[in-house]
């Protein structure tokens, strides 16, 4: 049962149940579509970019307690974050993801967004953590289309 | 809640089944997930293999291994009569005249694609309509939109109701004198609901529209006979029905697969080649270009030998006891509510809970130890039907049982701890 109370913390169920910035961004100047084929997730993100820095980010769409919850978190942790630093932030959490790094240092270098380092024990989970950030990356980049999880 | 389902009287004469005994001729049964005994509940998606399939492949490749139709030697003459064999046995199991109508191919996806390619792009054309319904995997709908986009035919869907069921008199709408294909589920896969096949090819042929009726779930769960149901095309895969994956049937009407185009060229479908002309072999070979999954074939041969000692019948009445069981103990879970009600079903209980997604279902049930398909289960449409993003779907088995079906109610009773 500890795996899944790693997985399923309070914090993740908190963000599962009351996502944060959960709304269509008003005069967004990024918004891209993530969609996961393998099981149907589907997100929206908006972003407002003020000389390279997010002003205000948010999100929209349909998807399990992970996905949800991951994304709650980035937009709650990117606000006021540049380009560059949002990047970076989505590089280490993808690490933390794949288990790729030691649960002290995420604490320390993560924060809040540590408390999705449960997912790394659900190899089938990894993508519905990531693809709000990978959602994000192509808003950001101006990419037309739909990032996928594939 | 009308799925209280009624057990047909053929499968009620039927003999128990003795479930315990069925259960160790699956060795994978016996092992522990999580340290949990494994609760396979996801045979919509593959079902389990018994000793008698597995076997039957480890002897053709350890003792009979060679290329078929084309060896005087005695290996290739033993290959040939076993591949040959089976097809015997499926012609037998489809209730088919001969076996000039039984194609192997890779599964039901690609039977589908088969017809659509060859009799489709040969048959149809602007203006001519195929009516699927809303129930359709993916694999009954893309073939045809893309062969639609090929010809400049339509597609048009007849709706289902609120239980899952095709409404008939919007069918009958439907139909008309541009109707030239029809094809639809035996069985629908997302939602459990039998489909009353032979009123619709009856009303099909009214119009001289044939039917392909896809058998992906039907054909281990309900007797078929194709000259019962009168259809002219009917698909199914070896892997749900017990046997290996990468092979499959198509059983195609004679007289339509004599008409029909190869699907592709190659060796075996031709009976002469010079580079001025070529002359196509004999059904079914006009359709099996290239050396066959030829141990799917032989696995599949088992595997029907295997359904036919157990009784299709006894396997039929025993899973309709186990999904009645089973959507009394679902139905009395807070927050649950079951996906698919339809009067006649087979095999597949989908449900949603309130407030938790499919997804966190199916990670929370995997550490019980029990395996159920959680997402959209190939049929998005059918999704969007229901306003649900997924669904979770257990789906039952021969060798299925009361207490893995309480397990299952007790694990969902974990989930909704966790997402109190
Ligand atoms: C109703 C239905 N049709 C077709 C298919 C496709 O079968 P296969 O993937 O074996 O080709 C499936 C498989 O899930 C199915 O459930």
């Amino acid at each position: 049962m500890s795996e899944l109370s790693d997985l399923y913390q309070e914090v993740i169920l908190d963000h599962n149940r009351s996502p944060r910035n959960f709304k269509k961004l008003e005069g967004a100047d990024r918004k891209a579509e993530g969609y996961n084929p393998l099981c149907g997730d589907q997100i929206t993100v908006y972003v407002k970019l003020e000389s390279g820095v997010i002003s205000e980010v948010s999100f929209q769409g349909s998807g399990c307690a992970i996905s949800k919850a991951s994304a709650s978190m980035m937009t709650a942790s990117l606000k006021g974050k540049t380009v560059e630093e949002a990047d970076a932030i989505f590089d280490r959490v993808h690490k933390m993801l794949t288990g790729g790094s030691s649960p002290a240092v995420d604490a320390e270098e993560l924060g809040k967004l540590a408390a999705l380092s449960g997912v790394s024990n659900f190899p089938a989970r990894v993508k519905c953590a990531t693809l709000s950030w990978h959602t994000l990356r192509s808003a950001l980049k101006g990419e037309r289309g739909v990032a996928s999880t594939e | 809640m009308k799925a209280l389902h009624d057990i047909k009287p053929a499968a009620a004469n039927a003999p128990p089944l003795d479930v315990e005994r069925i259960r160790r001729d699956f060795p994978i049964l016996r092992q522990r997930v999580h340290g949990k005994p494994l609760v396979y509940l996801d045979n919509a998606a593959t079902a389990q293999k018994p000793q008698a399939v597995i076997d039957a492949i480890q002897r053709y490749y350890s003792k009979e291994n060679s290329n078929i139709h084309r060896g005087v030697h005695t290996l290739s003459e033993k290959a040939t009569e076993a591949y040959e064999g089976a097809r015997v046995k499926v012609k037998e199991f489809l209730g088919a005249s001969s076996t000039r109508e039984t194609v192997f191919v890779r599964g039901s996806t690609e039977g589908i694609n088969l017809v659509a390619q060859s009799y489709g792009r040969a048959f149809l054309k602007e203006g001519d309509e195929i009516v699927i319904s809303a129930m359709e995997h993916h694999s009954n709908i893309v073939p045809w939109q893309m062969l639609c986009g090929q010809v400049g035919a339509r597609l048009r869907v007849v709706p289902i109701n609120h239980d899952g069921e095709m409404l008939i008199d919007e069918y009958a709408r439907l139909l008309g004198p541009r109707t030239r294909f029809v094809s639809v589920a035996h069985v629908s896969n997302a939602l459990g609901t039998v489909n009353p096949v032979k009123q619709i090819v009856e009303m099909a042929h009214a119009h001289k529209a044939p039917v392909l009726v896809d058998g992906a779930q039907a054909a281990p769960h309900v007797k078929v006979d194709v000259q019962e149901l009168g259809c002219d095309f009917y698909v199914f895969s070896g892997h749900k029905l017990y046997g290996p994956t990468g092979i499959g049937v198509l059983y195609g009407r004679e007289r339509l697969l004599e008409a029909m185009p190869p699907y592709q060229g190659g060796g075996d479908m031709i009976s002469l080649v010079t580079f001025e002309k070529t002359h196509y072999n004999n059904l079914p070979y006009k359709f099996e270009a290239g050396t066959p999954h030829i141990a799917g074939g032989i696995g599949l041969g088992a595997a029907i030998d295997y359904i036919n000692g157990v009784g299709i019948d006894s396997v039929a009445a025993h899973e309709q006891e186990l999904l009645a069981y089973a959507t009394r103990s679902l139905s009395a879970i807070d927050r649950l509510r079951i996906i698919g009600t339809a009067r006649e079903k087979a095999s597949v209980l989908s449900f949603v809970l309130d407030g938790v997604h499919a997804h966190d279902i199916g990670t929370i049930l995997d550490r019980e130890g029990v395996a159920i398909r959680a997402g959209h289960h190939c049929a998005m449409p059918v999704m969007q039907r229901f306003g649900v993003p997924a669904t979770a779907r257990a789906s039952f088995a021969c060798y299925n049982n009361r207490e893995e079906v309480d397990t299952l109610a007790r694990a969902i009773g974990k989930v909704s701890e966790v997402f109190k």
